[in-house]
């Protein structure tokens, strides 16, 4: 294909903005990280020495042995109970033709459009009215809100793509729909399922609204946690809040990491899209 | 039932329930959607309703006391343009980084790294983004550094504590969004239809016009209602790296103080249904432009 000079011109132009944005943004992460090993780093390019006692102080301060334990028990429970509700009720939604499916549609839909910010704040007052607000309870069900919708919208796909006729075949042999979910869906479905968990488990890790507003001293996840400690900042030593992110980054790095082996990155962001 | 079934032994029995109910799509495992249903019923559309009645339900005044105090105290009032003011911008620039990128990524072959990079971000989230950037574009940062070592600045810019913070923080958690969901709608997009064109002698700006533009408005409507709502719900980044005080005090910063600092729930329903009514009219205001450029499926997508 021959190109004109501004075609081309335009492609370079486009990448050096992509080039430009990655390189600020890993200049930013790499920030971070120096920053948690630096002694002193003030009005220089590197900092005078490295360390790894920020390390220890943060773990100490911040009680992060506390907050990991809240936060993996947090992410389990929604993981667990996101597919427990989520992959059923995917299930009727891919199978069965009702009056007022659009609704029921739009009912699942409508948590994954608007923010958690918007719909937070009242959920929180609810929580708080009920006496959940401020318990690992409470901050259990906010962050099922957006994630039972989205498991639900990422496995409809999945389950319509298998041949129905394989559930007859166990239907006519008789399996009730808990045996048919025990011995023929789920292990055809296992690949979407995990797909799905490891990314509701990606994004509770991250979720900091819902948690925020609901989280009392004892429910706090580590990136709420972390918000804590920037806003005081001033208080406590700027490495030991960034050991504290490093260590936020690398809980949720490493199972971003083991999520991209199964699913394409842009699910993360378009959910319904039909898999390839 | 049963008596009357009884009753009349010879007549035609009509269907069970339960089969005209599977007739029209209701059997058992239809109902294995109601859990999930019953929670977001529960948990998403009861605690709206119930702040919207709460909101006419003040601490003192009348039914229309929260939303009247928001209108006329500027402190309120104030917060939905300051918010407009960040997320409009915000979400244009986005968008208009987003298409032409994602134009040329959509020829690539090997998308994944990128893509995995640009998912960095959104997975890290808002905060983990603010308390780096606090440090990297503050004043002793290696971005004002290499700036004024390259000699294009003479001294550093403030990037952080002001708009500019809040801008650039919504900018890299908001721009893969937006390239990500643009990128999707893109490669959905047939390239025959491309490639037929191109044989027709179209050039890459009239294949645009032509072909892309009026198959991708649609997703662009919606990738920009997302990308708006995203950004004009902004709250941990406008308070960390912006000036929550002044000119970053977004509507969402309002909510979450009379929720939490001034107990009002009755205030920060109310708030919370402005910040929704106002997130719906731009939703709205874009669908009804979009109905104005675009009619129906396209009529040269199938011909």
């Amino acid at each position: 294909m021959n190109r004109s000079l501004t075609e081309r011109l335009w492609a370079t132009a486009l990448w050096l903005l992509v080039a430009f944005f990655i390189l600020n943004l890993i200049a930013l992460i790499a920030t971070v990280i120096t920053s948690s090993f630096a002694t002193r780093w003030l009005g220089t390019w590197f900092p005078a020495d490295f360390t790894t006692r920020w390390y220890f102080s943060a773990w100490d301060e911040f009680q992060l042995g506390d907050v990991l334990t809240v936060t993996f028990e947090v992410v389990l429970a929604v993981v667990a109970l996101a597919g427990l509700l989520g992959v059923p009720a995917a299930y009727a939604l891919a199978r069965r033709d009702f009056p007022g499916k659009k609704l029921v549609m739009l009912l699942f839909l409508l948590p994954l459009l608007v923010p958690p910010i918007t719909y937070g704040i009242p959920m929180a007052t609810v929580l708080y009215r009920t006496g959940l607000g401020g318990t690992m309870a409470g901050v259990i069900l906010a962050n099922l809100v957006p994630t039972v919708p989205f498991v639900i919208l990422v496995m409809i796909p999945f389950i319509e793509q298998i041949d129905p006729r394989i559930e007859a075949a166990a239907r006519v042999f008789g399996a009730g729909t808990l045996r048919l979910f025990i011995h023929v869906l789920l292990p055809i479905l296992m690949p979407g399922v995990l797909a799905a968990l490891l990314l509701v488990l990606v994004r509770t890790i991250g979720m900091f609204e819902l948690t925020f507003l609901t989280a009392g001293p004892t429910s706090q996840t580590l990136v709420v946690a972390l918000y804590y400690a920037v806003f005081a900042a001033g208080v406590r030593a700027v490495q030991s809040i960034d050991a504290m992110a490093v260590i936020y980054m690398a809980t949720t790095l490493v199972w971003l990491l083991i999520a991209l082996r199964f699913v394409n990155p842009t699910q993360i962001v378009a959910r319904a899209k039909q898999t390839r | 039932m049963s008596a009357l079934a009884s009753a009349a032994p010879v007549r035609q029995p009509r269907p069970s329930l339960r089969l005209r109910l599977a007739a029209s799509g209701i059997d058992g495992v239809t109902l294995l959607l109601l859990p999930a249903a019953l929670f977001l019923i529960a948990l998403f559309i009861y605690p709206f309703i119930y702040g919207f009645v709460l909101s006419f339900e003040p601490k003192q005044g009348g039914m229309f006391a929260n939303y009247q105090r928001f209108f006329s105290d500027p402190f309120f009032a104030n917060t939905v343009g300051t918010t407009m003011k960040i997320a409009l911008p915000v979400t244009l620039l986005n968008l208009a980084l987003a298409l032409p990128i994602a134009f040329r990524v959509r020829l690539l072959r090997r998308q994944r790294l990128l893509t995995t990079f640009l998912v960095l971000p959104i997975t890290l989230g808002t905060v983990l983004v603010a308390e780096g950037m606090l440090f990297y574009f503050g004043p002793q940062g290696w971005f004002n550094r290499t700036l004024m070592t390259l000699g294009l600045l003479s001294q550093p810019v403030r990037l952080v504590h002001n708009y500019w913070g809040v801008l650039i923080s919504l900018v890299i958690t908001g721009f893969p969004f937006t390239f990500l969901l643009t990128l999707s709608y893109i490669t959905g997009i047939d390239p025959s239809l491309e490639q037929a064109a191109a044989t027709l002698g179209a050039r890459a700006a009239a294949r645009f016009r032509h072909i892309f533009w009026p198959l991708l408005l649609p997703g662009l409507a919606i990738t920009f209602c997302l990308s708006f709502v995203q950004a004009y719900s902004v709250f941990p980044s406008a308070v960390l790296v912006g000036e929550p005080a002044a000119a970053t005090r977004v509507i969402s910063i309002a909510a979450y103080q009379s929720a939490f600092e001034d107990y009002d729930y009755s205030m920060a329903s109310a708030i919370a249904m402005i910040m929704a009514a106002t997130q719906l009219v731009v939703v709205l205001i874009v669908f009804a432009g979009r109905a104005l450029v675009y009619r129906g499926p396209v009529a040269s997508g199938k011909g």
